[in-house]
C-alpha cells in the first residue's frame, strides 16, 4: 500500500540563495556529500527562529497541522546542526511545496489581490484604492465563492416566521418560538 | 504604471474575462497617459501552457498588475517572482470602461 499523500505546504517567501558551503577548513578534505534542506523546512526555520513564530502560528502560515509542522522543524534543526559539526555544504532544494503570497480580500470592490513585494505592508487596495480591506486565506475556501447555505433561512410552515439560518443546526431541529411547530429550510434561491 | 486587464473583446464595453491564460484579449491600460491598447490572444487555442506564455507576453509589456477573474497553479508562481500584483475580481459582468474607472478612483 502506498503511503499517505503528503499535504502540499506553503511558502511564503522562498530563499534567496542555492545553498551555503563552509569555508576555511584546516584539513581539505576530499569534496564531502551536501546535506539537502527542503523548502518546507527552509521556511519552518524562517517562520519559527527568524520571525519568532510559535510553532501553532507557524503551522497556520504553511497550512499544515501543528505536529506537522514540529517535525518538519524538528528535521531542519538535525540537519542544520548535522552540517556544521560535519562541515558539510548545505543545498536548499526539493521538498512538497508551492509558493503563494498573501492574499487580501477588498471590501469595496469586492476583489482579492496580493502583495508582490514581500517586504512592504499592502495599504490600499490594488484596485480601487480603498483601505478597507481584510486578510484572505486562499486554502480550504474551494466552496467560498458559491456558499450560500449560509444565507438560507429556516421557515416556520405554521405561522410563516422566518430566521437566519444557522449553519450546523438543521433547521428540522429548530422550533418556532411562536407556535412551537418544527421548523422547514428554506433555500436562498427558492426564495428569490 | 501600466495594468494588465483581460477582456472577453476588443472594445471598451467588452467584459472582463474570467479566464487568464486564454482570454480573448489583454488590455494593457497605462495610468498616465490613460492609453489602453488591446493585444489579441495568441494562446487561445494552445492544447496547454497558456498560462505560462501568456504571462511571458504579460511580462514582456513591463506590467506592474493583472486584473482577470482567476489565476491557474502554474501562474501564481510565476506572478510572485515576477512581483506583478494579481488582482482578482469575480464579476464577470463588469466592462472594461468601468474596470479602468475604478482603477484611476
Amino acid at each position: 500500500m502506498s503511503p499517505r499523500l503528503k499535504r502540499l505546504r506553503k511558502v511564503l517567501s522562498p530563499p534567496t540563495v542555492k545553498g551555503f558551503k563552509p569555508f576555511g577548513q584546516d584539513v581539505v578534505i576530499d569534496k564531502k556529500e551536501p546535506i539537502i534542506i527542503y523548502y518546507e523546512e527552509y521556511e519552518a526555520l524562517r517562520l519559527c527562529d527568524y520571525d519568532k513564530l510559535n510553532h501553532h502560528q507557524a503551522s497556520v502560515f504553511m497550512s499544515v497541522s501543528r505536529p506537522t509542522f514540529t517535525r518538519v522543524y524538528a528535521s531542519v534543526r538535525q540537519k542544520i546542526a548535522m552540517a556544521f559539526v560535519e562541515s558539510r555544504p548545505m543545498l536548499i532544494e526539493g521538498g512538497k511545496v508551492y509558493f503563494d503570497s498573501d492574499w487580501y480580500h477588498c471590501n469595496t470592490c469586492h476583489c482579492y489581490f496580493n502583495n508582490p513585494e514581500k517586504n512592504v505592508a499592502i495599504t490600499v487596495c490594488g484596485l480601487c484604492g480603498s483601505q478597507d480591506f481584510i486578510n484572505f486565506d486562499f486554502d480550504n475556501t474551494e466552496n467560498y465563492f458559491d456558499d450560500d447555505r449560509a444565507n438560507d433561512i429556516c421557515i416556520c410552515p405554521n405561522c410563516g416566521l422566518k430566521k437566519q439560518h444557522q449553519l450546523g443546526i438543521p433547521c428540522s431541529e429548530e422550533i418556532c418560538p411562536v407556535c412551537q411547530n418544527v421548523m422547514k429550510r428554506k433555500r436562498k434561491n427558492e426564495y428569490k | 504604471m501600466k495594468i494588465a486587464i483581460t477582456s472577453t473583446g476588443n472594445t471598451l464595453d467588452s467584459t472582463l474575462d474570467q479566464r487568464f491564460g486564454r482570454c480573448a484579449f489583454f488590455v494593457i491600460y497605462d495610468t498616465e497617459s490613460k492609453a489602453t491598447e488591446f493585444i489579441p490572444n495568441p494562446n487561445l487555442e494552445a492544447e496547454s501552457g497558456a498560462g505560462p506564455a501568456s504571462v511571458q507576453l504579460i511580462a514582456s509589456r513591463n506590467v506592474n498588475k493583472v486584473v482577470s477573474g482567476e489565476f491557474g497553479m502554474k501562474i501564481k508562481p510565476i506572478f510572485d517572482s515576477l512581483k506583478i500584483q494579481m488582482i482578482i475580481l469575480k464579476e464577470p459582468e463588469k466592462t472594461i470602461k468601468e474596470i479602468i474607472r475604478i482603477l484611476n478612483h
